[in-house]
């Protein structure tokens, strides 16, 4: 527990020193949905009919740019195997750098829903259970986009292997977080949202049980 | 008679085609101080790093303190400090934020009261507060020394320890190395400046392309290089 605590101070501590890159991620993100918008054109039906899925795709767009430069200074100067040589748990160094991706990617959801309200006239009064969607599918995100961040920081093309790599393993979580929310604004006559949060819930208890595991066999030496 | 601090047993390690270290065996005695000497490219910071597990050996096994380097990897990191080449630093946080994330992984007292007489004698105090970003190459081997300060371990790895510093700093270097041997530790130093440490160190070990040359005292060691200094290591390819 002292250890992810120490983690988790070492992970607040760099993201404060580092918060204008999450104001350059925001701004990637806003201008993803900008983009998107014009895609569809000013049929607001169809507008509020995607809105959901390129609210995800705004937020899986930004979440490979925190993910893969979440570990920059950890490599920087060897930074993390310092940590792993002072008999540092690699599980705690796991979930604390984990925790710190989820925490960043779910205020980047968050910040983004009054962007999609005002592009795609497209909201919900059940902010609450939005807030949990948000929370559980950037959850999905960040735990494999962690791992697999730290596979590839070592390699030259760490920007292009990260998406290729994450992309195909979150695609369930990607289609409930769309599902969800896409239920949420617009109106769910089945009760099948329930459903998509249960199978949310579930993909979450696996990559954080399994990447946590598989953590140290990436980092250690081999 | 006592069983040696560190026992390695035809330790190889190899680096995509090419062999940095090749056959190396060593038993170095507790309490001793070693130099570890030769020339780039033979295979003194992989030996350290290997010994530190930072990375793992391809070939052969070692123990440290009787715990073997890959079975017991957690035992030895308990027992092994190191001063290596990398500074092991965030570059965006301060002297003492890096040595609090440390002290907090150490789960020892990391208040700044603390922590600052450390940063005093590696000559940061009055920085502390700066960005390691803003620090030269001596002033991020000074905040190593400090880490490694932090706590006292049977065994303390120098890697090319005086690397970058100044004068003040070569003579941090030299009573950091007093004082281990006065308390007891057995200190390995990877170091081109046979002539400054050969006097300071129990015995001293020769790696020429990542074999093991010679062994013996320091003076010998040091005469050898001086006798033969332009002799190129072999590479170890296959």
């Amino acid at each position: 527990m002292n250890q992810l605590l120490a983690a988790l101070w070492k992970e607040g501590l760099l993201q404060w020193n580092l918060r204008s890159r999450f104001f350059a991620v925001a701004v990637f993100g806003t201008t993803s949905l900008l983009l998107f918008s014009f895609a569809i054109g000013p049929s607001a039906h169809a507008l509020r009919q995607y809105s959901a899925g390129f609210l995800w795709l705004a937020l899986l767009l930004s979440s490979t740019l925190t993910l893969s430069e979440s570990f920059h200074a950890e490599t920087e100067h060897r930074a993390l195997e310092g940590l792993l040589l002072l008999q540092a748990s690699p599980r705690a160094l796991f979930y604390g750098k984990a925790i710190a991706n989820w925490l960043q990617l779910a205020i980047l959801g968050m910040m983004l829903v009054p962007i999609m309200v005002v592009l795609y006239d497209a909201g919900t009064t059940d902010l609450f259970r939005l807030a949990g969607i948000i929370l559980l599918g950037s959850a999905g995100l960040s735990a494999p986009g962690t791992l697999y961040a730290a596979m590839v920081t070592q390699a030259r093309a760490q920007q292009t292997l990260l998406p290729l790599l994450l992309f195909p393993l979150v695609v369930p979580v990607l289609l409930a977080s769309v599902k969800a929310t896409s239920l949420l604004i617009l109106g769910d006559p089945m009760g099948q949202t329930p459903s998509w949060i249960g199978l949310l819930l579930c993909f979450n208890a696996i990559y954080w049980s399994l990447c946590g595991l598989l953590f140290g066999r990436v980092v250690e030496d081999s | 008679m006592a069983s040696p601090m560190i026992e390695a047993r035809g330790i190889s390690r190899r680096f995509g085609r090419r062999w940095a270290l090749v056959d190396v065996t060593l038993s170095i005695p507790r309490g001793s101080t070693t130099l570890i000497a030769g020339r780039n490219g033979s295979g003194k910071s992989t030996l350290l790093r290997v010994l530190a597990t930072a990375i793992r050996p391809t070939l052969g096994s070692a123990t440290i303190q009787g715990h073997d380097l890959v079975a017991a990897q957690q035992d030895v990191r308990g027992s092994v400090n190191l001063l290596g080449h990398a500074p092991y630093s965030y570059d965006p946080l301060s002297a003492l934020q890096n040595l609090q994330i440390a002290a907090r992984f150490l789960e020892i007292e990391s208040n700044e009261a603390v922590l600052r007489p450390l940063l005093a004698r590696v000559g940061l105090e009055g920085r502390r507060h700066d960005p390691v970003s803003s620090f030269s190459a001596g002033m991020r081997k000074r905040l190593s020394i400090a880490r490694v300060l932090l706590r006292t371990l049977p065994v303390t790895l120098l890697d090319e320890p005086y690397a970058n510093l100044d004068a003040a700093g070569f003579t941090l270097i030299d009573d950091l190395i007093r004082d281990l041997h006065q308390s007891g530790s057995t200190v390995l130093v990877a170091s081109h400046m046979v002539d400054r440490v050969a006097p300071i160190c129990d015995s001293a070990v020769l790696l020429e392309g990542g074999r093991v040359a010679s062994i013996g005292t320091g003076s010998a060691v040091s005469e050898r290089i001086s006798s033969n200094p332009d002799k190129t290591p072999p590479r170890n390819e296959q």
